[in-house]
């Protein structure tokens, strides 16, 4: 059992959730993940460490509600505690200076590529962060970001905060204006990691994302996680889950992220209607 | 039924004694245990065909030399305890491998009434052996020697781990598992599915070696979480055994692999055994809805068989083994082909696949096979499956399982690079000993020998303590 020892929104269904993990807290990397698994009928699902403090043994795991098993998480709180977490998983990010470095996030995508944000700013390049959101209340995690850039941006699709459109657009303007931009590192929906991929092709400025397929152990030992990449299959869990974004097939990779779409939305109506039953009562 | 008044004549003439099993159209609609056991007066009778051979050959064909003469001679007196004794003085899981031995390639292949009456059942006498001792709650603990004031980590929870770990705790050693995932018993509790090996067996087991001081650290994949270094120098453990299993799947590399639909077998039976996903949407975890499906598994071994049997439990319409060469080469256990006939499962032999075909949606609709004849032997000594030319067509499936072999997980060669490993990725040890090129640092089981048997990997975890126990204390583990 692991103990929560601190948790709270950042945003409507958003949640910063700290756990006590010694061992994980010690070792992870920037760009690792956990497998967590809330209860002993729970699912393994992949979280990013957002953060850790290795003094006090815990990690930071920042969760937004998509399902059953995040949204069972997010309704945890400090005190409770989650069955099992595993980790650092994957392999860290490859963290050089480049010189200018653009990290863009996507909705909760911001919290994953935050800690990387961050390694990038500690390996000395010039950091511009650009994070993205639907609305204003739904951008999380700005002081922290604006704290480890040397320019911010925020942008949202409604123009209700920041720049009004997508993060694409915000980039696009970037390269135009004629600045130099040595790597991007994207993360967030599948179509704005494609989009940024198209953006920076023909520049041909590196490029990395961080791939989301449904994962079971996260050891590599399964092959559910397999995405196709310069036309090779590889485990996302061990090889990734960072890749060259100008190499992901993504449209193989949204095709198998819906293998289970009825089982899942089965599961989160029957969980929808039991919190519904718990309000009620 | 006094053993000694029978005459060779009389014990010729008994039958081998056929286990009950549940009914083949009521298994098909449950995960329960398959075979049912023998009665007490079944096994005496099959201990009683055993002719006590001056020169025990069945002895040679166990890879850990059980003493199968006495053993059942002690069942055909009717000392079932004493029987369940002797067995684990070399097999410390004796209710496991009497389950899923290959028997017919070992043991039972070896002995001296095999060609003209049938072996005896030694299998299913180990079973019913160590079903006894277990079912009667007269298990003696076994002494537990002194402590040596010395620590052991074991990586890795399968057979192999296990009964290394058996062996130390008992010579008095601090050991501790640690195990990749939420639960410990590697294939025996993720791979092998319920109906063929009970997960209560094996974990008894567990228990019983808990009982005796083992500790178990579940979450931690050695390489990512620690790393054998940092066990060895900042853990200060004083050697560490490594049977991480054969942990990574191939795939064919044909086209269409990566479809909706298909899987690999570790895959399909992890999310069913491990995840209990047989069981949602109780269990949070899905899997493919087989339910009036077509589901092919590509393969020949006893993963293919557990894979193909699964699928026909969560109510596949037709379940097929697609092989490339024939019957006889499948190297799957032979009880388990005639479970899964039995079942309804299809062998679709001499079958090679080259795509898979998808439609719009990317779902898998069919697998594009070529048809093969069996040519030259190879160097196996089997023969080589050779394609007929134009015999191209679509096998029309939803489902596929590709349950063709595993390589080596990397993450440990790529944390320790000292330990030597061959080309196929998998640990190089010194077979006496078990002791890799790293120094204190051991290996065995399917990490070793890439995917082997249970009874195997179960060897080499004892062959390791015996070698740790002489490197540390000078001792013989005797
Ligand atoms: C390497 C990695 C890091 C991630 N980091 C974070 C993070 O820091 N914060 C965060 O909020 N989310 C993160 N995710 C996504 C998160 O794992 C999914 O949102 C979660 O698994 C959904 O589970 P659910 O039961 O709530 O929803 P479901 O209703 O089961 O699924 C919603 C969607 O999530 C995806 N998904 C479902 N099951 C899994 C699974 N077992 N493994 C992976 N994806 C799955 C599918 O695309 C699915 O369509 C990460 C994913 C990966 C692969
Ligand atoms: C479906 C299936 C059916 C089979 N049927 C039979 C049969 O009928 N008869 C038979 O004799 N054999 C059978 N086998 C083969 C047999 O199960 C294996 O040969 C045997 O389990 C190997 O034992 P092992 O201890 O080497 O490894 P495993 O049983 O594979 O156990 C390895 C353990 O190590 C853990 N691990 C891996 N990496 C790490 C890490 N980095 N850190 C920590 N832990 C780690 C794994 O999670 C696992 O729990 C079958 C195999 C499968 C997959
Ligand atoms: S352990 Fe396996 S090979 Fe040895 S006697 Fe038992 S069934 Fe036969
Ligand atoms: S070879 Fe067969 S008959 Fe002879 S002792 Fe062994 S089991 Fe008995
Ligand atoms: S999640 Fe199983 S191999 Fe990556």
């Amino acid at each position: 059992m692991y103990q929560i020892v601190s948790a709270q929104f950042l945003a409507e269904n958003i949640k910063k959730i700290e756990i006590e993990a010694p061992r994980i807290a010690k070792k992870r990397k920037a760009g690792q993940f956990v497998m967590i698994r809330v209860n002993a009928t729970g699912e393994r699902i992949p979280l990013t460490i957002a953060g850790s403090d290795p003094e006090k043994g815990t990690i930071t795991l920042i969760v937004q509600g998509m399902g059953k098993s995040t949204r069972e998480l997010n309704l945890k709180d400090a005190g409770d505690t989650i069955n099992d977490v595993v980790g650092p998983l994957g392999t860290p990010s490859h963290i050089e200076n480049f010189g200018t470095a653009v990290s863009i996030g996507g909705g909760v995508g911001t919290a994953i590529a935050y800690p990387t944000a961050v390694a990038l700013k500690e390996a000395g390049n010039n950091v511009i962060t650009i994070n993205g959101a639907r609305s204003k209340d739904l951008v999380i995690l700005e002081k922290e970001m604006a704290a480890v850039s040397d320019e911010a941006y925020i942008t949202t699709d409604d123009g209700s905060y920041g720049f009004h459109g997508f993060v694409t657009q915000k980039l696009q303007e970037l390269i135009d204006s004629g600045k130099k931009i040595d790597f991007v590192l994207a993360i967030g929906p599948i179509p704005m990691m494609r989009a940024v991929a198209e953006v920076t092709r023909p520049y041909n400025i590196k490029t990395v994302v961080s791939l989301n397929p449904v994962m079971v152990d996260g050891t590599g030992m399964c092959g559910g996680c397999r995405v196709t990449v310069n036309n090779e299959t590889k485990f996302a869990c061990v090889d990734g889950p960072e890749f060259d974004a100008h190499q992901v097939d993504f449209k193989n990779l949204m095709d198998r992220n819906k293998l289970y779409l009825p089982e899942e939305k089965h599961s989160a109506d029957a969980f929808a209607h039991k919190c519904h039953l718990h309000q009620q009562a | 039924m006094e053993q000694q008044k029978l005459t060779a004549k009389q014990r010729f003439a008994i039958p081998r004694q056929v286990m009950q099993a549940q009914d083949p159209a009521i298994r098909v609609l449950n995960f329960t245990e398959v075979n049912l056991g023998y009665t007490p007066e079944q096994a005496q009778r099959e201990a009683m065909r055993c002719i006590q051979c001056k020169d025990p050959v069945c002895i040679q064909g166990c890879p850990v030399n059980i003493k199968i003469d006495q053993f059942i001679k002690m069942i055909a007196d009717g000392n079932f305890l004493d029987a369940a004794k002797k067995i684990k003085e070399d097999n410390v899981l004796p209710a496991i491998c009497g389950r899923v031995c290959p028997q017919e390639d070992q043991c039972e292949k070896a002995c001296i009434l095999t060609k003209k009456y049938g072996s005896v059942a030694i299998g299913n006498l180990e079973r019913f052996a160590a079903d006894y001792e277990r079912e009667s709650g007269n298990i003696e603990l076994p002494v537990v020697k002194a402590p040596t004031g010395k620590k052991i980590a074991v990586i890795g929870s399968g057979p192999a781990g296990l009964s290394c770990a058996n062996d130390l705790v008992q010579l008095g050693y601090d050991v501790t598992i640690f195990e990749a995932l939420h639960e410990v018993g590697g294939v025996l509790m993720y791979g092998i599915p319920e109906f063929r090996l009970p997960k209560e067996i094996v974990q008894f087991e567990i228990d019983g070696l808990k009982k005796l001081g083992v500790k178990f650290v579940t979450n931690a994949v050695v390489g990512r979480s620690v790393t054998v270094d940092e066990l060895l120098q900042d853990e200060h453990f004083d050697a560490v055994f490594i049977g991480v299993g054969a942990g990574l799947p191939w795939f064919m590399g044909i086209p269409g692999e990566n479809l909706l639909g298909v899987y690999s077998a570790n895959e399909f039976l992890t999310r069913v055994n491990l995840m209990k996903s047989y069981n949602f949407p109780e269990n949070d975890t899905p899997v493919f809805d087989c339910k009036g499906k077509n589901v092919a598994v590509f393969g020949g071994g006893n993963t293919a068989m557990d894979a193909v049997r699964t699928a026909k439990r969560l109510g596949a319409k037709n379940a097929s083994i697609v092989y490339r060469r024939s019957e006889a080469e499948m190297p799957a256990r032979v009880e388990e082909v005639h479970h899964a006939r039995a079942e309804g499962v299809e062998f679709l032999m001499l079958m090679n696949p080259l795509e898979f075909i998808g439609n719009e949606q990317q779902w898998l609709t069919g697998a594009k096979c070529l048809r093969m004849e069996l040519g030259e032997p190879d160097d196996s000594g089997r023969r080589r499956p050779v394609p007929i030319k134009d015999s191209e067509f679509i096998l029309p499936i939803d489902m596929a399982v590709i349950s063709i072999g595993n390589g080596s997980n990397p993450l440990i060669k790529q944390t320790t690079p000292d330990i030597e490993v061959s080309k196929r990725d998998t640990i190089v040890v010194d077979l006496n000993t078990m002791a890799t090129s790293k120094e204190n640092v051991y290996a065995g089981g399917d990490i070793v020998t890439g995917g082997a048997t249970v009874i195997l990997a179960m060897g080499a975890g004892r062959t390791a303590a015996a070698a740790i126990h002489e490197k540390l204390m000078g001792g013989s583990a005797n």
